[in-house]
């Protein structure tokens, strides 16, 4: 049974649509009122305030806390700086992901870890040998995603950290309202945005101060719907949607490769032994049996095929994670596995898996797609990621 | 003499901009003028305020097409359409109609005010959803001319022909009754409560010199579901930065394509030697040449102004005069230093980021009607209000906000004749922030700055003759074939090598784009240029 975060008592009255659902084991808005739509309209436009507690989140420390993960994950990290925050995954020996997440080096000898899944025994089985503790502070510490382009200055509004100084990926320690917060550049929707990490004992605190000094910002509490429109629009992978942690799987063809999920620009393989290192520069030798890739689907043939019915396009303007067929001239070659309707760019746009061959930008492909019970398909494309990327994301 | 261009764009408004990116698209050298030292027309996001951004004139982005969206790649040029997706309707005894996204809700709220028109209210928004679907096809391709039937006029008589047919009967009546009724009348057959027909009713008067009981109007009320034809696609709602933004996102695309857009270069005549177009002749003497020359200007301007009525046929002549212009509504901008509060409304309700209108039952707009027929603007005006800056914060400073307020009626033709408008214009602010105050309390106090359009306005800052809004009423007798003149409904004009592309072309006036596209599609296949 699910259990409330810390900011439940502000979550629970602001949301009058009583929509909500399990996250890690606890529960998590969907969407506050009568729609999601003005809470992705803030992502994009103003700020949005999201509550990520339900995040597994690690804290490891100790002189070889910097050679754990460099063992763990597919970057290294022994020559990572204070204060940076990088994004990563990490593999089973055969080079299959297991999760993915975002570790930052808090200190020579601290780091703090987010991920997926609960991910305490995997790294407290590499660790043997180390000199390392690791410490599961999911629930201690609470968690808060503030996005979109009015986040810097609310942020700058009601807290003492150097926010012009905080690069893109970049972390620091800061005071809110006279409480302890850690805020990171970083989040999930591929925007400017950071995320706040307090003790759980001020969730409420920081909350209070969020939304107050949010009024001038046009600052909307969000739930997981808008979150999951603005991953999409990045081009942001999920785990359990996306890709399947290999150790919860028991077919190999879920199991992927970073290779195969786009993780590539996150591999390292030429620094000292790393689980699936092995089995990674063989599959960086061979190249990946599967590529994900960005498809858009052709928008006139969407319309062509609800005007066969006389309706007009109906598409649902929230992320869809049903997965479905996609087809190279009628030959089964992948399948999608999160599409949105996106309103801000006005394009049909898919994460798929398709097989090699397929994933160059431009190649033609055919995406099923249903209208009235009747299955057809509608042309598609492979096209670039991220869909959605705005300059303020990384600028100073 | 300077450089000879294809073709030569009179006026940056959204329309002329659209005509001259899809000709550059085309690969044709485009030249488009801009009398102001602003692009957008009447489509013009303006710091009125420091700090404060207005879309001085038109405030919603309402049926801008998909096909100009995608063929102009205007989302990678900057077009960001917002949702207003509330509809809030406070009356004078402070209770208030909120209409949203969720049917539930709606029926909940409309049900305080009638039970049975709860029900009723979605079969509503069905019928018109099927309406606009019928209508279509109408506004998407050039109107069929039934005075010039060659065999290419015939194929598309046809092909209308045959997406009527495979309408119902029911459909077909509802169409020729929307087509001939008043929006009170039409609303009538459909609901009981004054409380839903008042609001609903405003709709249908926008921009017109008709009243809600006037016949005709209830065609105008469609537009507010055409949004249901595009499907997902639909692009109703607000541009981030104000509407303006729109206009820069078209012009991106047509400078992106090769074309050339000179702010402050006010045309003064057409050069028409022989009854051809061959340039313009700037305001500063420089004439400019090229091979059509394309007007974004009401048809007022463009013939009795540009051109020149001694160079046109008096019949003609005559048409274009007839050609309603007579605007009737003005705009009132406000600075405001914190948000209203709506007695009632919990102030973060999303409801307030939609549209708010003041139309609180179907005498009141009538009586404001009253007013304008004899020559007045109304003591006690409909009102269209948006307040864009809280869902896109970037239009004001932090904290504060702009609203923008669309007020009918406000008669071109004032008793003591239009010119008094300059007397008038600070009665009529006031008449219209009081009328407000009765319904937001309030609000005055929070005015930092007025921003106050009159009819006047409109046609000597914005160049809108008489101040119409669509560059020629939306009634029956003006559209399609008709607009603006019978057998010149497909852009060309009798002056060869002339060219119109404006709202005062079919289908009309608002953010829609379509006759600046239709207009350069008919114009290449000409073979003109």
């Amino acid at each position: 049974m699910p259990v409330p975060t810390p900011f439940h008592p502000r979550t629970a009255a602001l949301c009058t649509s009583y929509g909500w659902k399990q996250w890690g084991g606890y529960y998590a808005v969907t969407h506050f009122g009568e729609t999601h739509l003005p809470e992705y309209w803030a992502m994009r436009e103003s700020a949005a305030l999201t509550d990520v507690t339900p995040l597994f989140k690690y804290r490891v420390e100790g002189r070889d806390a910097a050679r754990l993960l460099s063992r763990m994950t597919v970057r290294g990290f022994e020559t990572a700086k204070v204060g940076r925050v990088a994004y990563t995954c990490w593999c089973d020996p055969r080079g299959k992901v297991i999760d993915d997440g975002t570790v930052s080096r808090l200190a020579d000898e601290r780091f703090f870890v987010t991920a997926a899944e609960p991910t305490l025994s995997w790294m407290t089985r590499l660790s043997r040998g180390l000199e390392v503790a690791i410490e599961d502070v999911s629930e201690r510490i609470a968690a808060l995603s503030l996005q979109g382009p009015t986040s810097r200055d609310l942020l700058r509004s009601c807290c003492d950290a150097d926010l012009d100084a905080l690069r893109f990926f970049g972390t620091t320690d800061a005071r809110l309202d006279g409480a302890a917060v850690r805020i990171s550049r970083t989040g999930y929707t591929g925007d400017l945005g950071y995320e706040l990490w307090c003790q759980a004992s001020d969730a409420l605190a920081v909350w209070d101060a969020l939304m107050a000094a949010g009024r001038a910002y046009g600052i909307v509490p969000a739930g997981l719907d808008a979150l999951d429109m603005a991953r999409v629009e990045a081009g942001f992978i999920m785990l359990g949607v996306d890709y399947y942690s290999s150790l919860q799987v028991t077919v190999d063809a879920r199991r992927s490769t970073p290779y195969e999920i786009g993780l590539d620009w996150c591999v390292d393989l030429d620094r000292d032994a790393f689980v699936g290192q092995e089995a990674l520069r063989a599959e960086a030798a061979r190249g990946p049996g599967w590529n994900l890739v960005g498809l858009e689907a052709d928008w006139l043939a969407i319309e062509r095929l609800y005007a066969r019915h006389h309706l007009p396009p109906r598409l649902a303007a929230a992320a869809s994670r049903q997965s479905l067929p996609v087809y190279a001239d009628g030959r089964f070659v992948g399948q999608v596995t999160s599409s949105v309707w996106s309103p801000l760019l006005k394009r049909h746009l898919s994460l798929a898996s398709v097989r090699a061959g397929h994933a160059a930008p431009g190649t033609p492909l055919q995406l099923e797609h249903t209208v009235l019970y009747e299955r057809s398909s509608v042309e598609a494309r492979v096209v670039e990621k991220p869909f959605f990327e705005p300059e303020r994301k990384r600028k100073p | 003499m300077a450089a000879v261009w294809d073709a030569i764009v009179v006026g940056a408004g959204h329309n002329g901009l659209c005509c001259a990116a899809y000709l550059a698209r085309a690969g044709r050298r485009v030249l488009v003028l801009e009398r102001r030292d602003v692009i957008g027309g009447a489509t013009v996001s303006e710091q009125i305020h420091p700090g404060f951004t207005f879309s001085s004139c038109s405030y919603v982005v309402s049926l801008l097409r998909p096909q100009i969206i995608r063929d102009l790649e205007l989302a990678k040029h900057g077009l960001e359409i917002l949702p207003l997706d509330w509809t809030l309707s406070p009356f004078e005894d402070g209770t208030a109609l909120l209409r949203g996204p969720d049917p539930e809700q709606n029926r909940r709220n409309i049900a305080r005010f009638s039970p049975r028109d709860a029900e009723r209210y979605p079969l509503f928004g069905q019928a018109m959803g099927e309406l606009g679907r019928l209508v279509k096809p109408l506004i998407e391709a050039p109107t069929p001319e039934p005075g010039h039937l060659g065999p290419s006029r015939l194929w598309e008589l046809a092909r209308l022909g045959r997406h009527f047919r495979g309408l119902d009967e029911d459909a077909l009546a509802a169409n020729l009754k929307m087509m001939t009724m008043s929006a009170v009348d039409f609303l009538s057959e459909w609901f009981e409560s004054d409380r839903l027909i008042g609001p609903m009713s405003l709709s249908g008067i926008i921009g017109t010199f008709l009243g809600v009981r006037s016949p005709g109007t209830a065609y105008v009320l469609l537009h507010h579901y055409m949004g249901e034809i595009d499907g997902a696609f639909r692009a109703w709602g607000l541009q981030k930065g104000g509407t303006g933004a729109v206009a820069m996102a078209i012009a991106r695309s047509a400078r992106a394509a090769g074309a050339e857009i000179r702010t402050g270069a006010p045309v003064a005549r057409i050069l028409a030697p022989g009854g051809e177009a061959r340039g313009v002749v700037l305001e500063n003497g420089d004439e400019l040449r090229a091979k059509v020359v394309i007007s974004g200007a009401d048809p007022h301007r463009t013939f009795l102004g540009m051109l020149g009525e001694d160079r046109l046929d008096a019949d003609f002549v005559k048409q274009i005069k007839r050609f309603k212009m007579r605007g009737s509504s003005g705009k009132v901008n406000l600075a405001l230093d914190a948000l209203p509060r709506f007695p009632g409304l919990a102030g973060d309700s999303p409801a307030l980021a939609g549209d708010i209108t003041i139309a609180p039952g179907v005498d009141y707009l009538e009586r404001a009607y009253d007013d304008a027929k004899y020559g007045r603007f109304s003591r006690r005006p409909a009102l269209d209000c948006v307040i864009p800056s809280l869902t896109d914060p970037s239009v004001a400073p932090p904290g504060k906000h702009v609203m923008s307020i669309f007020v009918q009626y406000a008669p071109y033709h004032l008793k003591e004749g239009p010119a008094d408008w300059e007397n008038q214009r600070e009665a009529f602010g006031d008449t219209v922030v009081d009328t407000l105050e009765g319904f937001l309390p309030g609000l005055k106090d929070r005015i930092l700055h007025r921003h106050v359009l009159t009819p006047w306005d409109l046609e000597k800052t914005y160049g809108l003759t008489e101040g119409n809004i669509f560059h020629g009423e939306l009634s029956l007798e003006q559209l399609a074939f008709l607009r603006p003149a019978a057998g010149w409904a497909r852009y060309r004009t009798p002056i060869r090598r002339l060219w119109l592309c404006g709202s005062g072309t079919h289908p009309g006036g608002g953010i829609m784009a379509t006759p600046g596209q239709l207009c350069a599609a008919a114009l290449l296949r000409s073979r003109s240029v």
